[in-house]
């Protein structure tokens, strides 16, 4: 058996502790949002956070999380900037690769007091978007730092 | 079961007004859904239906992968119905013969004709359910319905100021013929069309509750994956059967033609099954293909015999009569498709029916081969299509859905068959390679007077309709120089006036599939027309624009274009310092475009960067702008990314390719600023899709050109090419 604590929920699984966390976290705990996209880390299609880090699902066993918090996409507020801004600039076009993409520029936001929305679009070389809908990321992230700062703290 | 997507019929008929379109490739009628006979070939295809609790369910037959369908159609629907956007709920519709494209002839997402097919018959659909509407109203207060006028999901009567609501007039509506020639709106009255709307599909898709192919979910689902050949026509010597199926979890091997499928109670225990399987394979047909095989035998094709496509004037005369002619020859590597949604597809066979889950673009085509495979009639067979993980035409070749309801009938259990990342580019229908070589003439007032093209590229129609290869010109290769006449894309051939124009084609002998690419072999075709064309720009003394124009003097859609392009890029005032400027335009799917890049050559590394891409398109009535505009800066990175960086790797015999690390995708930093115009245009509406991929690329070899004076005649332009090129110019 082996304990996890996603989306601020802790759940017992009778998986293996080497079993892969993006599997786990599709197939067991039927959080679909978090996408299979490449299985080795160079897409970014599946990054959850870990304790409010990205990280990227498929590189993980559920023994690399014990102790740790997961959030999923669908553990991401709908209140949250990122997933407002997105919707306000309509970023995404197929939309599979997304989730992992705004997991990604979430966790960066959070990174520091005054983020810096040009240092983030620097961060995103390691994201594969198919589509091409990187203009609209950018705009997305723009928009998304500017609602953060209007927040207050 | 987690999908959420409706059956299709069954709450179709459940009161209330329901209208659709029976479309066949010849026209189509509008029925209404309550007298509707199940005939074979008559089934509707468009469903507008009013509940009297005033819900407004509008069904689209077409893929959503993330181009926006299901909003625009919707759009249309809705429009000319008069309806309130907020009453609309929109479904994706199951295949069904009625969703067949008008223009296409079957239920399927290619061609960029979702929207120039259904343009007319989605708005009649509207405007007739909203005169049936009208005229329940008028009845029922016994007034002309001249006096009766719908507004906004009401039907009202100004004198008496009397009002229904759509959905109080639904049931008494129902009853009414359905008018085949309604009244459409005036441009002037569009509420929707031409206003941007919100793609309907975001929110989902933000929130991570969109469902696609690989997040179906079923009672007792089971997983597969597939041992395939390493080279192209590898056959299984040997594998250990008992290894695999001792593997914890799995269920059953199931030999295919295609491979050995391992079915398991989990992914990962399909995967270490497959592991255990241990195949030894024969070697393949041609067991020394590698790319440079594949290069060399594509430009030996060129002097081989070929099928004779077109021969307008005396090609071979003009050019020896010319004042100078020019040669040269164009390659284009393979390139896959990678969809960010590797292939996959959930079954389930029982004896009685056959259900299908899968990001599909050819719901006709899937339930075709799902049928034949299931040894089930077609009415037992059920395609439900989910979101696309994008598509970019892979997803109209079924061979996915086949091997899903081959496993599923052998095993007797619902089916998620999942190709891993590396099967999916390693077995990708790829888009073919192409090999050119263009000899044109140039008379002494520097006019272009003759053009003789020869092309080699793998045959499409071969793998999806063979039946349509006529004397051994495979159309869907041409695409972009020659099309058949009376095709449905009406403008896939060269856009030049050429008194004198000699085309021929060579199938090439290689044993890769190949599928259609976004905009099928137009993007290979217009890097060799429009690289030759800057060269012979060049060659005249002419200006790359000038040059163009005077050979388009009668098509004023391509001259728009042009003319936009230019004046929106400022062509003619010499680039930035350091940088290069390059023009191409391009028609296809019944819409013309043209684009200028501006980029800059590091001259130590190779390395190109390009930092603006400027596009005029004329795609005539636009339905949404903000995907109109999408669509474009689309296909624009798409087409950079195989411009710059895209060829898929061949050795042995086999793919060497696998994943993301040997097959390189454009990354954020590498796209460029991309500005779109669109003409305002009253013309014929065109697909919009595919159209912004053709011109990217030769307009990159063309500002490579301009910034270097170096001329690469092939994709992709990588750092190690284009330093080459420098240091041997």
């Amino acid at each position: 058996m082996v304990s996890l604590s996603v989306n601020g929920k802790k759940v017992r699984l009778d998986v293996p502790s080497d079993a892969s966390l993006l599997w786990v976290i599709r197939d067991h705990l039927k959080l679909k949002g978090t996408k299979y996209g490449c299985g080795i880390g160079e897409c970014g299609a599946c990054t959850v956070h870990v304790n409010g880090k990205a990280t990227r699902a498929c590189g993980m066993t559920v023994a690399d999380v014990k102790g740790k918090k997961v959030v999923t996409i669908e553990g991401l507020p709908a209140t949250h900037p990122v997933k407002q801004a997105w919707i306000k600039e309509q970023v995404v076009q197929c939309g599979y690769c997304q989730p992992g993409v705004i997991m990604q520029v979430a966790s960066l936001i959070s990174e520091t007091r005054k983020p810096d929305p040009e240092q983030i679009i620097a961060q995103m070389d390691n994201v594969i978007c198919r589509c091409g809908t990187h203009l609209r990321m950018k705009k997305g992230i723009r928009t998304a730092v500017r609602m953060t700062q209007r927040r207050p703290a | 079961m987690k999908v959420t997507r409706r059956e299709f019929l069954k709450s179709s008929v459940a009161g209330g007004l329901s209208v659709a379109i029976s479309a066949t490739p010849f026209g189509y009628t509008i029925v209404n859904a309550a007298e509707k006979k199940p005939a074979a070939g008559f089934d509707p295809n468009v469903w507008v239906r009013i509940t009297p609790d005033d819900r407004i369910t509008i069904t689209i037959g077409n893929s959503e992968m993330g181009q926006g369908v299901l909003t625009a159609q919707s759009m249309i629907i809705a429009d000319e119905l008069e309806a309130d956007w907020k009453q609309i709920r929109i479904e994706q519709g199951e295949a069904r013969d009625g969703f067949k494209s008008p223009i296409l002839g079957g239920q399927i997402t290619v061609g960029s004709g979702s929207l120039r097919g259904f343009y007319e018959p989605l708005r009649k659909a509207g405007a007739a359910t909203r005169a049936m509407l009208v005229k329940a109203a008028a009845d029922a207060w016994n007034v002309p319905e001249a006096e009766c006028r719908a507004v906004l999901g009401s039907v009202i009567h100004a004198k008496s100021r009397r009002r229904f609501t759509y959905g109080q007039l639904a049931t008494k509506a129902a009853k009414l013929p359905v008018p085949q020639n309604p009244v459409l709106k005036q441009e002037s009255e569009f509420r929707y069309i031409g206003k941007p709307m919100p793609r309907v599909d975001v929110p989902q898709k933000v929130a991570g509750k969109a469902v696609y192919g690989l997040d179906v979910d079923l009672e007792d689902m089971h997983y597969s994956v597939l041992a395939r050949p390493p080279a192209y026509g590898a056959k299984p010597a040997s594998f250990d059967r008992a290894a695999a199926e001792q593997v914890a979890g799995v269920v059953k091997v199931v030999p295919l033609p295609m491979g050995i499928a391992v079915c398991a109670r989990s992914f990962e225990a399909a995967l270490k099954g497959r592991e255990a399987l241990n195949v030894s394979w024969s070697k393949g047909v041609v067991p020394d293909m590698d790319n440079a095989y594949i290069e060399r035998e594509m430009l030996a094709d060129l002097d081989r015999p070929g099928a004779r496509v077109q021969d307008t004037g005396d090609a071979r005369k003009a050019l020896a009569d010319a004042s100078f002619s020019v040669e040269a020859t164009y390659f284009v590597p393979f390139v896959a498709h990678a969809t960010m949604e590797p292939m996959n597809c959930t079954a389930r066979v029982t004896a009685e029916r056959c259900d299908v889950w899968a990001p599909v673009q050819s719901q006709t085509a899937s339930l075709g081969i799902a049928s034949k495979i299931s040894g089930l009639p077609a009415d037992k067979v059920a395609i439900h299509t989910t979101f696309l993980g994008c598509g970019l035409g892979r997803r109209g070749k079924p061979d996915f859905v086949a091997e899903a309801v081959m496993i599923s009938k052998a095993v007797g259990k619902p089916v998620k068959h999942v190709w891993t990342r590396e099967e999916d580019i390693k077995y990708d229908s790829f888009r073919s390679a192409m090999s050119h070589r263009i000899q044109a003439g140039i008379d002494a007032g520097g006019q272009l007077t003759a053009w003789s093209h020869k092309a080699a590229s793998v045959s499409i129609l071969k793998g999806v309709r063979p039946e349509a290869i006529k004397n051994g010109v495979d159309a869907y290769c041409l695409w972009g120089l020659w099309d058949e006449p009376n095709s449905p894309h009406w403008n896939n051939r060269i856009q030049y006036e050429i008194p004198n124009l000699y085309i021929e084609f060579k199938m090439s002998d290689l044993p890769m599939p190949v599928a259609p690419w976004r905009s099928v072999q137009n993007a290979c075709n217009a890097f060799a027309i429009e690289s030759f064309m800057d060269e012979l720009a060049h060659a005249a003394g002419k200006d790359p624009l000038e040059f163009r124009l005077q050979s388009l003097k009668n098509n004023l859609r391509a001259r728009r274009v042009l003319e936009t392009v230019a004046e929106k890029s400022g062509w003619g005032k010499p680039p930035a310092r350091g940088e290069g400027r390059g023009i191409a335009q391009h028609a296809c799917f019944g819409s013309w475009m043209a684009q200028v890049v501006e980029l800059s050559v590091d001259r130590a590394s190779g390395k190109i960067k390009v930092h603006r891409v400027v596009a005029a398109v004329d795609c005539g009535p636009v339905v949404n702008p903000g995907p109109l505009s999408e669509q474009v800066e689309s296909a624009i990175v798409e087409a950079l990314s195989t411009a710059l960086m895209e060829e898929v790797r061949f050795a042995n015999g086999g793919v060497a390719s696998a994943n993301f690390r040997d097959y390189p995708i454009i990354r954020m930093s590498e796209v460029p600023e991309i500005e779109v115009y669109a003409v305002k245009s009253t013309e014929r509406m065109g697909g919009i899709g595919e159209l912004g991929v053709p011109p990217l690329a030769p307009a990159v070899a063309n500002a490579l050109f301009n910034a270097t004076g170096v001329r690469v005649r092939r994709i992709p332009l990588t750092p190690q090419r284009v330093l080459e090129a420098l240091k041997k110019a």
